[in-house]
């Protein structure tokens, strides 16, 4: 409790508080944060040239600051060559150390959180919208531009105006073929995409309480398409468990008030919800997956990878419902793990057999087909079932090609059908 | 930096997010004059060949959603557009507009204002923008007084140029007198 205040505060506001060493803090007023972590992917590239034009001589804090290159990974053409080249010679000058380069490389949020860069109570930034997966520690994780993060390089700190919070409680328990990422879907088709835009967005209850941390990554980084400016899960015995061998700095555990303001209160019942598909164009254009599947949507291209949800219980998720089954004829499986070292365990475990036996193309570890700038880039008339984020038009190439976003089990199951599937059905 | 601008306006959509501003294959671009060719490419194709300097952009709800990518402001300043003003913003491309020196104005009700073609005045001190073809205006919030600073100096590089070389000004005068 803040007594002079008169009310309690959100977890965003005691965040931001800690990290400004400003206490009484309302939301629209614009504080100075210390900033805990910044991570910076290709786009850090640009960073570069700001960097000098402010006449900064050095990064405030090299151990603070994390480089991974995600997108082009290896290099798929020569201007990514050039954004790989600026950056290596751009850590190597201002000592930079922390870089994850081609061998050792990942999806920039998934390095963040498997090699706990990340803790409780954070400030961090990164040159990526989807940098909000990282609030699951108990973080205030969030988007920042090049320019911005050239800023933050010189003086370790940026302005942020205080968000007012949402509140997203959740209670009931996944059926069949329900993950974490079908509450994530289904709470979009509510929030819309402009639903919490500015706002902090935090989950609780007991059904986010009993979430792994990698199912509230997947919550997490898809506050991003709400236009949460973070995503949060307050920090439990799960979190403290998996960042304890990991973390390389000193968490400070921060939770909300019980008299907490929140804009807004959202809660949700998961007992009956069924598996949920976001449908073109738009992730929050969201309908039961029954209802599609009704439809027999065709498709030419399946992808199950990104930050949203290619870490190693996806692909084992996917993996048993692979197992012994086929890529249905003419279409194309993408399976791209959300590091090197999750694709290292899927050597150990088979499951990199899994996919190949049945037709997929299992890639090296990288954003892939996500984006529409590297690798599975879809043509005008096609149709792809993706574990990703988004389905704008030209997301993954050509504006007219038709995204569907649905968990991993669905994509597999669609996979293996060649049309929109349920994987409840495959069980 | 002019408190007052006037322009030709272009109208867009709702939910014009960064992809359809510049498209994922253009991503390792890095010279702005070379991405402001590919500009709207996907919402608003003519954009990037007839634009003139000044160009006032006015959209929808949710303007600049999805990715983080400067790209999308950087072209837009490459070509000179003189302001964008929406019925509300994404918050990354929000923070990189004006890190990026441009004024960028949220002004709710004001898309249903203007048709393309018109000419838009926006008075960023009075919080008011008019649509000079037809007289009808709409008042905003104008900006906070850090964000009107940041406009001022030309941007978050120049902001913190002035930032970086007070504080070594400081330490130098400190070390003299020491």
């Amino acid at each position: 409790m803040s007594p002079s205040s008169g009310h309690g505060r959100t977890l965003a506001e005691k965040i931001l508080a800690r990290t400004s060493g400003v206490e009484e803090l309302v939301p629209g007023q614009i504080v100075e944060g210390s900033v805990d972590l910044a991570m910076m992917h290709e786009q850090g590239a640009q960073t570069v040239a700001p960097f000098h034009q402010m006449g900064a001589e050095k990064v405030w804090d090299p151990d603070r600051v994390v480089v991974a290159l995600d997108h082009w990974v290896p290099a798929s053409t020569e201007g990514a060559a050039g954004l790989h080249r600026i950056l290596r010679k751009f850590a190597a000058e201002t000592n930079l150390s922390h870089f994850y380069d081609v061998g050792h490389h990942g999806i920039c949020h998934q390095i963040l959180a498997e090699d706990g860069w990340v803790v409780p109570g954070d400030l961090a930034v990164g040159t990526d919208s989807h940098t909000n997966m990282l609030g699951a520690m108990g973080a205030f994780a969030t988007g920042i531009g090049p320019t911005e993060m050239a800023a933050v390089l010189a003086l370790g700190r940026l302005w942020l105006k205080v968000p007012a919070s949402i509140s997203i409680q959740v209670k009931g328990s996944f059926g069949p073929g329900v993950t974490a990422k079908d509450l994530i879907l289904r709470i979009l088709g509510e929030v819309k995409t402009t639903g919490a835009t500015y706002r902090a967005v935090e989950f609780s209850g007991p059904t986010i309480e009993r979430l792994s941390m990698p199912e509230r990554f997947t919550i997490c980084n898809m506050t991003t398409e709400m236009g949460a400016k973070a995503g949060m899960v307050a920090p439990d015995t799960a979190t403290f468990d998996y960042l304890a061998p990991i973390a390389k700095h000193a968490m400070h555990p921060l939770r909300a008030d019980p008299d907490a303001q929140y804009e807004r209160t959202i809660s949700i019942d998961v007992d009956a919800m069924p598996p949920m598909v976001a449908c073109p164009y738009s992730p929050d254009n969201v309908r039961p997956l029954t209802d599609v599947v009704r439809e027999h949507v065709r498709i030419d291209q399946a992808f199950l990878g990104s930050c949203t949800n290619a870490r190693i219980e996806d692909l084992r998720e996917g993996a048993a419902i692979m197992k012994g089954q086929k890529v249905a004829k003419g279409v194309r499986f993408i399976v791209s793990p959300a590091s090197t070292k999750i694709y290292d365990q899927c050597l150990k475990e088979g499951i990199i057999q899994v996919f190949t036996d049945a037709g997929a193309v299992f890639t090296n570890s990288s954003c892939s087909a996500c984006f529409g700038g590297n690798m599975g880039i879809l043509d005008r008339e096609e149709v792809c079932a993706s574990s990703s984020n988004r389905n704008f038009p030209g997301r993954m190439g050509a504006k007219e090609a038709r995204i569907y976003l649905m968990s991993p089990a669905a994509v597999v199951a669609s996979a293996i059908e060649g049309e929109i599937a349920d994987p409840r059905a495959l069980a | 930096m002019k408190t007052v601008l006037e322009g030709r306006v272009w109208t867009l959509g709702r939910d014009v997010d960064t992809d359809q501003i510049i498209s994922g294959k253009y991503l390792t671009i890095l010279d702005p004059e070379e991405l402001k060719k590919h500009v709207f490419e996907i919402a608003l194709p003519e954009f990037a060949a007839k634009a003139r300097p000044g160009d006032i952009l006015v959209a929808d709800e949710n303007f600049g959603s999805g990715s983080s990518r400067e790209h999308a402001p950087q072209a837009m300043r490459a070509i000179g557009v003189g302001a964008v003003v929406a019925d509300s913003f994404a918050r990354i491309f929000f923070r990189n507009a004006i890190n990026l020196g441009i004024p960028t104005i949220e002004a709710p009700g004001v898309r249903a204002l203007f048709s393309t073609g018109d000419t838009a005045r926006v008075d960023l001190g009075a919080g008011r923008i008019t649509n000079v073809t037809s007289g009808r205006s709409i008042a905003f919030p104008p900006l906070p007084g850090h964000l009107l600073d940041l406009l001022e100096a030309g941007g978050l590089v120049e902001k913190v140029r002035r930032e970086l070389e007070a504080a070594r000004a400081a330490a130098a005068s400190r070390g003299a007198r020491g």
